[in-house]
């Protein structure tokens, strides 16, 4: 073994009191800020995943029309114009058959699902309810959000008169896997209806949701909705969730279309995650800093106390920077030593938390708190560069001291 | 005569320079001293004995004056250099505690070799091992120093003196803690290696008893040199 880590190593174990204190100081450090990133990490994955899990990561629709006042107010002249907004027509998305190809070849996005939507009202006997009808192709659909996983009975199956409906409305109309309804839209003026069997019911974990939706095939729901050929969206689904509004605001200059991120339709959600990165983000700093103040203030008091050792090392012919680098050393060890017991009681205080925090059924209330491996590397490197900081001071130190002052005491 | 191992001409030490407690210890020291030579240094407490060692030893850097170690002018080296020197030149052997207390008497012997030539080989150990036998501690060599004597810790600073063959080697009142028996023991060990291994010692002592045991003994009063005689041996 070279000089440096025979002499920082039996240092160590000579100080035990000492040693013990700082890596257990470190070890505690690097436990709790790997706890509660993995767990507000966890915790945000977990919101996001709900929020998610019934809303695409960008939708495409068309441009707005935008009301306009009658006439432009001449120079020097006050018009008192009262604009209503327009009532919003369904329309389709212009050439969105030439789209799709582009979007499918845009890097980062993963799936592409155009869809026909509109409002309509469900009959059965005498009860009727007001719905949303989304045509869809279910394949392509269950990429953007997963129905087939939310199905609580039949199959996500739509023939030309099939239809997939929430699991309230179901209620609502007493209906089952099998039952007949009817759809009643009126889009161009004339009343249409259509008959529509239950394939499958589903739970979309959304009260609103599950009363209103319909989903029925594309090309029903254009017939349906008076919107041949067309699409009235498009749904996308990308690779970096937190990237989608940087694409969102690309694909609108790129298109000219309204361009929507879920980032956008959530800012409250993604206001209260930045802040909360914020807050844990101050808290692993000071933690940090505590630690780091420990390991230093532990080294100084040492590097006082070994004064004589020193001087005789470097009588013997130990460089300066060899004597630093000793010191240096053992900041090293004690940071990697403690992030190896931190990390191991992160892991633990991590599989507690999950074991208390579990459903009445018994399944965990959160499977997406997880230790990935990057936070034990970022933990173990951090406090490696840490503790190494941490040292610098009292290397310093140990450097500077005369070895003939050491020796003559 | 052999070219000196060590020449020092003119050297002077002045402490505390530019302050007002400013003291110049040394006034001009000529010395030189020949490889092999077994050399008693002595003189009145505060005669600046000590200081002239640190110098020898390249612990401390003299005031004005040449220093040459082995025909290098010390003054024109680099730091890195002079401790590199230190490194595999000089042996040091003080009065007290200065064996490491976190290391185990062959760790201690060992401990020049590891920072002069790296990390230690199993024939190095061996040797190490064989010097603590040479010096009466074959069965204490993993002791730490505070299970060891004032006589057997002396003899461990001077099996790691000697660890790595300097040329030459610095003791600073050796004997002076211990007991009439333990210091001639001690003594003769010096006398031994310098005569097995030509080693030179430059040795400061208080006691006139070992100091005519010397080939020659250097007598310094109050910084200065005061007496440089050959010694006809007495025992
Ligand atoms: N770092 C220093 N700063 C100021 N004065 C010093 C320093 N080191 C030594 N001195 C002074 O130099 C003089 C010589 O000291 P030195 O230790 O060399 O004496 P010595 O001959 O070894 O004495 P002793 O026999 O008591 O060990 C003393 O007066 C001492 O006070
Ligand atoms: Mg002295």
């Amino acid at each position: 073994m070279p000089f440096e880590w025979v002499v920082a190593l039996r240092f160590l174990r000579e100080g035990r009191l000492q040693t013990a204190l700082i890596v257990g100081g470190a070890a505690a450090g690097v436990a709790v800020v790997m706890f509660i990133t993995a767990l507000v990490n966890g915790l945000q994955a977990n919101t996001i995943k709900r929020v998610l899990g019934t809303q695409a990561h960008i939708v495409i629709r068309p441009i707005e029309e935008v009301a306009r006042p009658q006439r432009d107010a001449a120079a020097g002249e006050s018009v008192a114009a009262r604009v209503e907004a327009r009532a919003q027509r369904l329309r389709s998305i212009d050439q969105w058959r030439a789209l799709e190809p582009l979007l499918d070849r845009t890097p980062g996005v993963v799936a592409v699902s155009p869809m026909v939507s509109g409002p309509a009202f469900a009959l059965r006997g005498d009860a009727s309810k007001s719905v949303a009808v989304l045509g869809i192709d279910p394949a392509r659909y269950d990429r953007i959000v997963a129905v087939g996983e939310k199905l609580v009975a039949g199959a996500f199956r739509l023939g030309p008169d099939d239809a997939v409906i929430g699991k309230e409305l179901a209620k609502d109309l007493g209906l089952a896997v099998g039952d007949r309804f009817r759809l009643l839209t009126a889009e161009t003026g004339t009343p249409v209806t259509q008959n529509f069997t239950v394939t499958g019911v589903v739970d979309l974990g959304v009260r609103d949701l599950n009363r209103r939706s319909v989903y029925v095939a594309f090309r029903t729901a254009q017939t349906l909705l008076a919107l041949p050929g067309g699409a009235s969206q498009i749904d996308l689904k990308v690779e970096d969730l937190f990237g989608a509004e940087e694409l969102a605001r690309r694909l609108e200059a790129q298109t000219g279309l309204t361009v929507e991120s879920w980032m956008r339709t959530n800012e409250q959600l993604l206001a209260a995650i930045n802040a909360q990165n914020l807050s844990t983000g101050t808290i692993r700093t000071f933690v940090a800093l505590i630690v780091a103040v420990g390991i230093a203030s532990v080294l100084v008091v040492w590097v006082v106390q070994k004064r004589r050792e020193i001087g005789i090392l470097r009588a013997m012919g130990a460089t300066r920077e060899r004597v630093q680098r000793v010191f240096l050393l053992q900041g090293a060890i004690v940071a990697v030593v403690g992030s190896l017991a931190g990390s191991l009681l992160a892991t633990a205080m991590i599989a507690a938390f999950l074991r208390l925090a579990r459903n009445a059924d018994g399944t965990p209330l959160f499977d997406t708190i997880t230790l990935p491996p990057w936070l034990y590397v970022a933990a173990i490197g951090g406090a490696l560069v840490g503790g190494i900081a941490a040292a610098i001071l009292p290397a310093r130190s140990a450097a500077r001291l005369d070895p003939a002052q050491a020796i003559r005491m | 005569m052999s070219d000196p191992l060590i020449e020092l001409a003119g050297i002077r030490k002045v402490y505390g320079r530019g302050t007002d407690v400013e003291v110049e210890v040394l006034h001009g020291i000529d010395l030189a001293i020949a490889p092999g030579e077994f050399t008693a240094l002595v003189g009145p407490s505060g005669s600046g004995k000590s200081t002239l060692l640190n110098l020898i030893g390249l612990l401390e850097a003299p005031t004005a004056g040449s220093y040459r170690f082995a025909g290098r002018e010390t003054a024109a080296l680099p730091e890195r250099e002079i401790t590199r020197l230190r490194a595999t030149s000089l042996g040091f052997v003080c009065q007290v505690h200065h064996l490491l207390p976190a290391f185990t008497a062959v760790e201690n012997v060992l401990m020049p070799g590891l920072i002069a030539h790296g990390p230690v080989s199993a024939e190095r150990r061996e040797a190490a091992r064989a010097l603590l036998g040479d010096v009466g501690l074959g069965d204490r060599v993993d002791y730490l120093p505070r299970k060891l004597s004032g006589g057997q810790q002396q003899r461990v600073a001077i099996a790691r003196a000697l660890s790595i063959a300097p040329p030459l080697v610095l003791a600073d009142e050796p004997t002076g803690n211990l007991d009439t028996h333990s210091a001639d023991d001690i003594f003769a060990l010096m006398r031994r290696f310098n005569e097995t291994r030509g080693t030179a010692f430059l040795i400061v002592t208080h006691d006139p008893r070992l100091a005519r045991r010397c080939d020659r003994i250097v007598s310094l009063v109050d910084g200065r040199i005061a007496g440089d005689e050959p010694n006809v041996r007495s025992s």
